[in-house]
């Protein structure tokens, strides 16, 4: 099972040291960590999904309550969130793939931010299932490059992650 | 500067005078010259050890013996670096210690600067929390800070590394008042719910048992334990760390379970219907084989860390919060449900008695070679009410095993990190938190010698700890092993002719004492306990006595390995 958590962090130097840490330590496994700061300048907030049942959830949680740097820790189940990823995708491009790259880049509404002559640059943000999607599509053309951001991810209701209520 | 600033260092002197430090265990180095300096004339005991892993033990020994935060200093790099095992130690039995290290002006950190060592990164798993002070102004908050975390909540050692720079800068100086931190809050409130269910769960169990960990003994929680175990009249069985949480004379009284535990407290477990767990944590050397322990059990785990539940074993009822705060409550809920004691039938009761009959610890006695049994049992007779400090090994479990504790804080040891070389520090720092108690440092013959250097320490400073070494010539436990598990074959534990302790101690102006035929180890103890100074006693003791019952690593916790036993 994957869980993402919405983590908000106390914005000093080595906060990321600690969460990682404390990850690998325990051998719990993340698959993305995304951190930035948030409306206020003092805290930042980490997107973390890790992987595993609710054992494994519960002893994540409990552990990441006890570093003083973090404020807060917030489940966000998949059907009561919204997340967006955004990955840069490099693929090979001649002359006659070009145009057929720039119809799958029309249908799934992404950019193409850079044209070399061998190469395109495709820019896209979305969900997981978008991500996988465009990426099988592009395959073929051969991907030379790719980077991704790490997924972010929002409560859709008005129920809100701040520190206030800690 | 101005009149109205002082320096960073002099700030420091300042906040630990706050926080109420009469001692610091501590070395110095180059960049805590500054900080020495204001030392010299501070109104604070420094005790300069000859190691700084014994400064580290020490503080931890001071903490434990009080429940006060201790104390340790030492300069950066290779100062930093000695101290991380007394660290991690802390970290594992939650002793709350302030660490303040030194560390190299901040223009070079990350430099390769002389004596650098990343101490906030090499302690960050090992600490409740760190700080590396970038800036003077922060440094009366973090000192507040790191006292704050240290000792509040699930307690534990803080770090806080000083460049020095920040000790030669100027502060107005102000301690603050109080301490704000958004990601930190240890008041937990006692859930009130979960404790009306532990009432009726223990109102509904037939064979209870209660398991109390160390955490009983942080949070000041023995009268309430006694409390609840008469009131509920069901048997106690403490972990190492709980030693002295319940009275071991008491006949609800159970002693230690899990590897070396009494088979009665094994067996009680593996049989009960409820287990009370009480400021412990499941630790491998108790459960054993964690799929059979208490199988038959019901759990209810209380326990001030919410990561502490769930982890090992499934539990049936958290009840996160203070044990103390927990049990009183627990206690009122009984009172109300049930106006006289629980009139539990006599069966559960009845059984235990019958196996604590028929299983004591026992051990085959001798009139011509010392059990280091014996030498337990005769420390005790002489002086019940003294402070008990183990090394680590048989040592350790003879002491747990055979020395009878009353009181909450008599028994120091190493509990989760089994850290060789603990005892004798850890006793130096009890010794002089309690100066008018008998502090004893049990010791086996390895262990002592990986921090004998403090008998200059305790000698110098008139620290007058006794050490019990129990001289099997063998790194005892580990050879123990060997033979039950290794066919015998002995590889590199035998320990013989390292040194000649009585000598050591008189090269240290020390006492030495040595007993060699088990007719000599009364004498051999009342003189050290009418010693003037430091006194070492090394009883030549039986090198093949062994540490019994044993559950071997991995088993279920009664399936239990004894020795014959004779006479
Ligand atoms: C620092 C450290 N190194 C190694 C060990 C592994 N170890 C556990 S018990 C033991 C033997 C201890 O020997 P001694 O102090 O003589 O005690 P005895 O068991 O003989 O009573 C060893 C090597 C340890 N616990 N700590
Ligand atoms: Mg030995």
């Amino acid at each position: 099972m994957r869980h993402t958590l919405a983590v908000l962090v106390d914005n000093k130097p080595g906060v990321l040291a600690r969460v990682s840490g404390l990850f690998s330590r325990r051998g719990f496994n993340i698959e993305s960590l995304a951190v930035g700061v948030t409306e206020n300048p003092e805290i930042s907030r980490m997107t973390i999904v890790v992987r595993g049942d609710d054992r494994v959830l519960a002893q994540v949680t409990s552990q990441l309550g006890k570093l003083i740097d973090v404020i807060s820790i917030c489940d966000l189940p998949s059907s009561e969130s919204v997340d967006r990823e955004l990955v840069l995708i490099k693929v090979s491009a001649d002359a006659i793939t070009r145009s057929e790259i720039m119809q799958i880049v029309d249908i799934f509404r992404v950019k193409i931010i850079d044209v070399g002559t061998e190469t395109l640059i495709i820019e896209v943000t979305g969900n997981q299932g978008k991500l996988r999607a465009i990426r099988e599509m592009l395959e073929r053309f051969g991907i030379t490059e790719l980077v991704r951001t790490g997924m972010v991810a929002m409560n859709r209701n008005t129920k809100t992650v701040n520190g206030d209520d800690t | 500067m101005t009149d109205a600033t002082i320096s960073g260092a002099k700030a420091l002197i300042e906040c630990l005078h706050n926080e109420g430090v009469d001692t610091i265990f501590g070395y110095p180095g180059g960049v805590l010259l500054p900080l020495y300096d204001e030392l010299y004339d501070a109104d604070i005991r420094h005790i300069l050890v000859r190691h700084e892993q014994g400064a580290a033990h020490a503080a931890d020994g001071y903490a434990r013996a009080t429940g006060k935060v201790g104390v340790c200093l030492a300069t950066s790099g290779p100062g930093a670096t000695n101290l991380v095992t007394g660290i991690a130690n802390a970290y594992m039995d939650s002793v709350p210690i302030v660490a303040i290290t030194g560390q190299v002006p901040t223009p070079l950190i990350g430099n390769d600067a002389f004596q650098e060592a990343d101490i906030t990164g090499i302690t960050l798993p090992i600490t409740k929390h760190n700080y590396l002070i970038k800036d003077v102004n922060d440094l009366p908050r973090i000192v507040k800070e790191a006292f704050f975390i240290a000792s509040t909540g699930r307690p534990g050692p803080v770090l806080i590394d000083l460049p020095k720079d920040i000790t030669t800068d100027e502060i107005e100086f102000k301690y603050p008042e109080t301490v704000r931190l958004r990601g930190y809050n240890p008041d937990t409130k006692v859930d009130t719910d979960a404790v009306k269910r532990a009432a009726s769960m223990i109102l509904q169990a037939q064979r209870p048992i209660i398991y109390a960990g160390g955490g009983v003994i942080i949070s000041n929680t023995s009268s309430e334990l006694l409390k609840l175990a008469e009131t509920i009249n069901a048997p106690v069985t403490t972990t190492l760390l709980g030693i002295g949480a319940f009275p071991e004379t008491h006949p609800l009284s159970l002693g230690m379970l899990g590897m070396h535990g009494t088979r009665y407290a094994n067996y009680a477990v593996q049989e009960s219907d409820l287990l009370i767990a009480i400021g412990a944590r499941f630790d491998d050397r108790v459960t054993g084989k964690i799929d059979a322990f208490a199988a038959q059990a019901k759990i209810i785990h209380i326990d001030i860390d919410p990561a502490e539940i769930g982890k090992n074993v499934r539990v049936d009822l958290p009840v996160i919060g203070d044990a103390r705060g927990v049990l009183q409550l627990l206690l009122s809920h009984l009172r109300e449900k049930q106006g006289k004691p629980i009139a539990r039938s006599g069966a559960w009761l009845g059984k235990i008695d019958a196996w604590k009959n028929k299983y004591p610890l026992q051990y085959t006695p001798s009139d011509t070679v010392i059990k280091p049994q014996y030498v337990i049992k005769e420390i005790h007779k002489a002086c019940p009410d003294a402070i008990i400090v183990t090394e680590v090994g048989q040592n350790q479990m003879w002491a747990a095993q055979y020395f009878q504790y009353e009181h909450p804080r008599t028994f120091i040891t190493s509990g989760g990190l089994g850290t060789m070389g603990y005892g004798f520090p850890a006793a130096m720092g009890a010794k002089v938190a309690c100066p008018d108690r008998t502090v004893i440092d049990i010791a086996g013959d390895g262990s002592f010698q990986m921090n004998s250097q403090e008998l200059a320490t305790v000698v110098k400073n008139d620290i007058r700890v006794i050490v019990a070494i129990l001289n099997n010539g063998y790194l005892g436990m580990v050879r123990q092993w060997q033979e039950l598990f290794f066919e015998q074959r002995y590889s590199h534990t035998e320990l013989t002719g390292s040194v000649d302790f009585v000598k050591l101690a008189e090269a240290y102006g020390a006492i030495g004492i040595r007993a060699e035929k088990p007719s000599e180890v009364p004498s051999a103890i009342s003189e050290a306990l009418a010693a003037d100074r430091a006194t070492i006693i090394d009883f030549v003791v039986d090198p093949t006595e062994n540490v019994f019952p044993m559950v071997p690593a991995g088993a279920a916790i009664n399936e239990i390995l004894e020795q014959e036993v004779t006479g």
